[in-house]
């Protein structure tokens, strides 16, 4: 009896617990800002969020790692407090993304670019060097590879570098990255295996007669497992790279700064993937990266328009700020003003520009 | 008679047979066993040995001048802009004359974390007449010192093929023959909430955040869970629908519990409007996902309950609810109580609905209530062990051995109770 009263007690306890926080349901202000998006550009947006709620009297943000994609269509979702303040994204917002955004009220946006990332093709330190243009990446990893005549496909049929390139060294392809989902993927695809997929003349021919074909021959993977699909966990590859001295894996440069003693990059067309190479804009395959936020919600939101101005400050995105310390290339500095002063002013991006 | 001495020497013959068989089974039993405590052996080993560093931190102790000047010019002092990171520079500064030159200013900064200047703030906020007085205090290195001063990282090979310069390391190496630096138990784990710093970061708001949870968690399904089991076990009439009930119940058991976090996204956040990333919402998931769990355990603790006593109390004149509340109840409870506390285990170690509902978050606020938002336990060390700093290794490792310890005391928990409580018949 005993126990079964004081059981039911307890319970009754929480139960009315629970029940007397209901009226915080109604979600009448939000006192913290609310970040969605990339999974590139969180190691960077939560430095800064983490330093400007330290820093402010402001709660820190809240930040979702959802992908570019998952967090620019969270973000289009509508104006209000239930929705996020602002995007990240590994990529530019898309036309489309826009007009979605356009459908749910969501029109004053600015655009913030925030630096460039590299993606690298590494491998385990010890590993002899391999140097690779963009053309035998192609060769290595596309589905289909021209074939002897213009304008045939053949199967990949390549199963080691000297296959590609009877410069390379004879060993197996195998070649660990991101699955899909991964905005570092896409930019691998656009960056690498296009640029490298544009140096065969006819292909380079179809873009502007069959757009379609040409996306489809220049960014379709091999998947027969000489492309392994390692899932998002950046770490993981670093760590299976060093298990076996001839696969390669593909990530983003931050990984390489924190792991320079594990894994090396190969030079691609010539040049290492450095801090200097890819500020420079040398190496060739780096990406800008974005955010977006709502201009209807600075203001409203509060700490938003100091998150903002963190995020744009010298002392963060700088030559020698914080962010990149964390392994964020900066833009020159002509650009940064720029950005920065649109950020000050936040200058709307106009549709029709895109 | 004859026919006896057969049936004996059949057996006798068959015996050797019948002994290696058994031999056989119960080496493949043991080696069974013996394979699975082996992994287990293995996986804890590995987790001691990544995590248990994690329990300590570098620290370096620094004289600090709180120069009035710096923090409060003009003699006004604004904890906001004060500049205390230009304090625990000129400290460093100090410390080493020789050094000069921007590039190698910089890299004698890095051997201190970030969270010196905070730690400073709090302290001239506590006590302002600080200000002007000259404090020495020991204040957490940077995570790239502490991994070197751990092993992680080796001093022996190159320059470039290590985050900490041959200058840091020199610096470091004075510090320590000075004995300026100390290595202390790492409370900052357990009393600081998440940080892009590793020497900063702790589980204490993912630890509130799996407190609230299973708070709203326990208070819903188990009386929600107990109540069905009553009914269907005590009250239900035996029918085709009550068949279809159990059938379900048993299959909701066994549902990918991502399910449940689709379900709580739809119905918790788009139509109720309930905040996204709150451990209210959580609970509400995480119940659905315990209470088939819940009513299955109460379930089979109301059948053990022996009939003779039902049919004596019913004997004696007490109505049906009399039987179930005053009898059967509290001979079940302990039961029940196990099979909670077996739900609320596998509550604690969920984190694939949660990513549903926005609980995969950067989120440095320990949170205070059932609406702040806030991670969980599994899910903080999914967002370490993707990050690429290096010193969150050995704290995914950490973290892990506390989520396991907390899991541990929960159903050592329930063995108590049971044996406890539990009456024989």
């Amino acid at each position: 009896m005993s126990i079964q009263q004081k059981t039911f007690g307890l319970v009754a306890m929480t139960v009315l617990g629970v029940a007397m926080s209901a009226p915080a349901f109604a979600q009448a202000g939000r006192d913290h800002v609310y970040v969605v998006g990339s999974s590139t550009v969180y190691p960077f947006a939560t430095v800064v969020a983490e330093r400007f709620g330290r820093s402010s009297e402001f709660k820190t943000p809240k930040i979702e790692s959802t992908g570019s994609g998952g967090g620019l269509k969270l973000f289009c979702d509508g104006v209000g407090v239930d929705h996020p303040d602002v995007a990240n994204s590994s990529r530019a917002i898309k036309q489309s993304e826009l007009r979605a955004c356009a459908k749910n009220g969501v029109t004053d946006i600015v655009e913030v670019k925030i630096g460039y990332d590299g993606i690298v093709f590494a491998h385990a330190i010890n590993s002899p060097t391999m140097e690779l243009s963009r053309a035998d990446i192609f060769l290595a990893l596309a589905k289909e590879v021209p074939g002897d005549s213009e304008g045939e496909l053949i199967p990949n049929p390549y199963t080691t570098w000297a296959d590609v390139n009877p410069g390379l060294p004879a060993t197996r392809i195998e070649v660990l990255g991101p699955p899909p989902t991964s905005g570092t993927r896409d930019a691998f695809v656009e960056l690498g295996m296009e640029g490298g997929c544009k140096t065969v003349a006819w292909i380079k021919a179809l873009k502007s007669t069959d757009s379609d074909r040409y996306k489809s021959i220049c960014h379709t993977i091999r998947e027969d497992g000489v492309f392994v699909e390692a899932g998002e966990n950046d770490n993981l590859i670093v760590q299976k790279l060093q298990a076996n001295p001839n696969a390669f894996g593909i990530f983003g440069y931050s990984f390489l700064d924190q792991n320079m003693e594990k894994v090396k990059g190969s030079p691609i067309d010539g040049t290492e993937p450095t801090f200097d190479a890819i500020a420079s804009g040398e190496y060739p395959v780096s990406r800008p990266l974005f955010f977006y936020a709502k201009k209807a919600h600075v203001d409203v939101i509060p700490g938003l328009r100091g998150y903002l101005r963190e995020f744009t400050s010298e002392r963060a995105w700088g030559e020698e700020g914080y962010l990149s310390d964390r392994g964020l290339i900066p833009m020159p500095d002509a650009e940064r003003s720029q950005v920065a002063a649109d950020v000050r002013n936040l200058t709307p991006l106009s549709v029709a520009s895109q | 008679m004859s026919k006896e001495m057969t049936t004996r020497e059949r057996v006798e013959a068959g015996l050797g047979r019948r002994r290696r068989k058994e031999t056989m089974f119960r080496t493949v039993g043991v080696l069974a066993t013996g394979v699975g405590i082996m992994f287990l052996g293995v996986f804890f080993a590995t987790l001691l040995a990544k995590g248990s560093s994690a329990f300590v931190q570098t620290f370096v102790q620094l004289d600090v001048v709180l120069d009035a000047e710096t923090i409060a010019p003009g003699g006004e002092l604004d904890l906001a802009y004060a500049d205390f990171e230009g304090l625990v520079r000129s400290s460093l500064r100090k410390e080493f004359p020789g050094v000069s030159g921007r590039t190698e200013r910089r890299e004698l900064y890095r051997l201190v974390s970030t969270g010196a200047s905070y730690q400073l703030r709090d302290m001239v906020a506590d006590d302002p007449t600080l200000i002007g007085t000259t404090q020495s205090l020991w204040v957490p290195a940077a995570s790239n010192v502490d991994m070197l001063l751990k092993g992680n990282i080796d001093a022996a090979v190159d320059e470039s093929l290590r985050p900490l310069s041959d200058a840091q390391i020199e610096w470091i190496q004075a510090l320590q023959d000075s004995g300026r630096v100390e290595t202390r138990f790492n409370l900052a784990l357990f009393t600081n909430g998440d940080s892009r710093d590793p020497e900063l970061a702790g589980i204490k708001g993912a630890m509130m955040g799996s407190f609230y949870m299973l708070l709203v968690t326990i208070a819903l399904s188990f009386p929600i869970g107990v109540a069905a089991a009553i009914y269907l076990e005590e009250f239900a009439p035996r029918n085709r629908w009550s068949d279809l009930i159990e059938v379900n119940i048993n299959n909701l058991a066994a549902v990918p519990s991502i399910v449940f976090g689709l379900l709580g996204l739809a119905v918790f956040i788009n139509y109720l409007g309930l905040p996204r990333s709150a451990p209210l919402v959580g609970g509400l998931v995480l119940t659905l996902l315990t209470l088939p769990v819940i009513i299955i355990a109460s379930r089979a603790a109301i059948k053990a309950v022996p009939p003779s006593i039902r049919e004596a109390a019913l004997g004696l004149g007490a109505s049906q609810m009399q039987v179930v509340f005053h009898h059967v109840l509290p001979l079940a409870m302990p039961g029940m109580l196990t099979g909670a506390i077996i739900g609320m285990s596998r509550a604690l170690g969920e984190s694939a609905p949660l990513l549903m509902i926005g609980m995969v978050a950067f989120i440095v606020d320990v949170p205070g209530g059932f609406t702040d938002p806030a991670t969980a336990l599994p899910v903080q060390i999914y967002l370490w062990a993707d990050s690429p700093e290096r010193a969150f290794a050995e704290r995914t490792s950490a973290a892990i051995i506390v989520l396991l310890g907390f899991l541990l005391l929960m159903n050592l928990a329930a063995v108590i109770i049971r044996r406890r409580m539990e009456r024989k018949w």
